[in-house]
């Protein structure tokens, strides 16, 4: 059995305003990125075989799946264009035929999303500086090695810079997770309509795979 | 009696927008709801339009945006409601022929219904064919074929 600590992070008053219930629960998770072990793909194979077309039209009406889809759109995504994490696993799913393994990060994150619904990343946790939480982004910012930010967007950083557009699917090149890393930050962004469960079970399934 | 009118006093305090951003917010999401049910109403149909475009998010948006985000969100819900029952009207006309032919079959002759016209996917179609070609047509012979699904990927 795992032990997690799991950590809320802070949340930016005007944010916070609008949106009370949305949160950033982080926990620390000793392990480092690794190839795939043989049960992982494994895993991703039985987990890919669940997923038909039908099960994937109707998605978008599932608690959770529907929680984050709503919540994109109260902040001027398109989720039909732009999906949110969960729909581009399944999207990607029905393209290929199948999850394709890249690392055991990367497909700890892919079981993770994909069971739950709720979109989950990784930081790396010696380049984390201090807290974690969500704020808008201010003028001049950047994603580092990714692309620059207008003021407002959305992001998930630390005490220092933004680490994370919301729902986005990358992370700033100088926080996030590569060979070299020894520790992680498992990250699992919370909105409205999502039970704390959920996002706890999403962070410990991560955790749980990455110590496979 | 001249009554003196006092100067327009300029508000000292701004108004509180939260309230009207929470009701917005919600409506957004009522919308969202409403539109994702009607999404898989429609599915396997094809030809239905539910986009609204996104406003450059993540972001916070402002009042006005989220009015015209929810102005969109209730139009297309509102153009996807009407089409969808137009063209469940029309599935349930293919249907009833479907079951005229099927009782009558010299009265709709070479008639055709698609599995697409009554909203199911897959190529399946009834046809209304005379019995061994044209020693049925001459005889009155006619019969609905009933295929048997799509033709192989070539």
């Amino acid at each position: 059995m795992i032990d997690l600590k799991l950590d809320e992070g802070w949340v930016e008053a005007e944010l916070a305003g609008d949106f009370p219930e949305l949160g950033l629960v982080h926990a620390p998770v000793d392990a480092k990125p690794r190839k795939t072990p043989r049960e992982v793909k494994q895993r991703l194979r039985a987990l890919a075989d669940r997923y038909t077309g039908g099960k994937v039209i109707h998605m978008r009406q599932d608690a959770v799946p529907w929680a984050y889809r709503v919540f994109s759109r109260q902040v001027g995504i398109d989720p039909d264009t732009d999906r949110t994490p969960v729909e581009r696993i399944a999207l990607e799913r029905l393209r290929h035929g199948g999850m394709e393994s890249h690392n055991l990060v990367d497909d700890a994150l892919t079981i993770a999303i994909a069971e739950t619904g709720v979109p989950v990343f990784a930081l790396d946790s010696d380049k984390v500086v201090g807290e974690l939480g969500l704020r808008q982004a201010r003028s001049g910012e950047e994603l580092a090695g990714v692309r620059p930010l207008s003021v407002g967007q959305l992001v998930a950083a630390d005490e220092l810079r933004p680490v994370a557009l919301l729902l986005g699917d990358e992370v700033a090149h100088d926080a996030g997770v590569t060979w070299g890393t020894r520790r992680m930050t498992l990250c699992a962004l919370r909105v409205k309509g999502v039970p704390p469960i959920s996002v706890e079970e999403a962070l410990w399934m991560a955790a749980e795979t990455l110590y496979t | 009696m001249l009554l003196q009118q006092a100067p327009p006093v300029a508000p000292r305090t701004l108004p509180d927008e939260r309230a009207a951003r929470r009701t917005l917010l919600g409506q957004v999401a009522r919308l969202e709801e409403e539109l994702a049910q009607l999404f898989c109403s429609i599915w396997p149909r094809k030809g239905f339009t539910l986009g609204v475009a996104g406003r450059g998010g993540p972001r916070l948006l402002s009042l006005a945006e989220l009015e015209e985000l929810r102005d969109d969100l209730a139009a297309c819900v509102a153009h996807a409601r009407k089409a969808l029952s137009d063209r469940t009207y029309s599935e349930e006309q293919y249907r009833r022929l479907i079951e005229e032919m099927l009782l009558d079959p010299a009265a709709y002759k070479w008639v055709r219904v698609a599995n697409e016209d009554i909203g199911e996917p897959g190529c399946k179609h009834w046809h209304v064919r005379p019995r061994w070609s044209f020693i049925g047509m001459l005889m009155g012979w006619w019969r609905v074929v009933i295929s048997s699904g799509c033709p192989l990927a070539a």
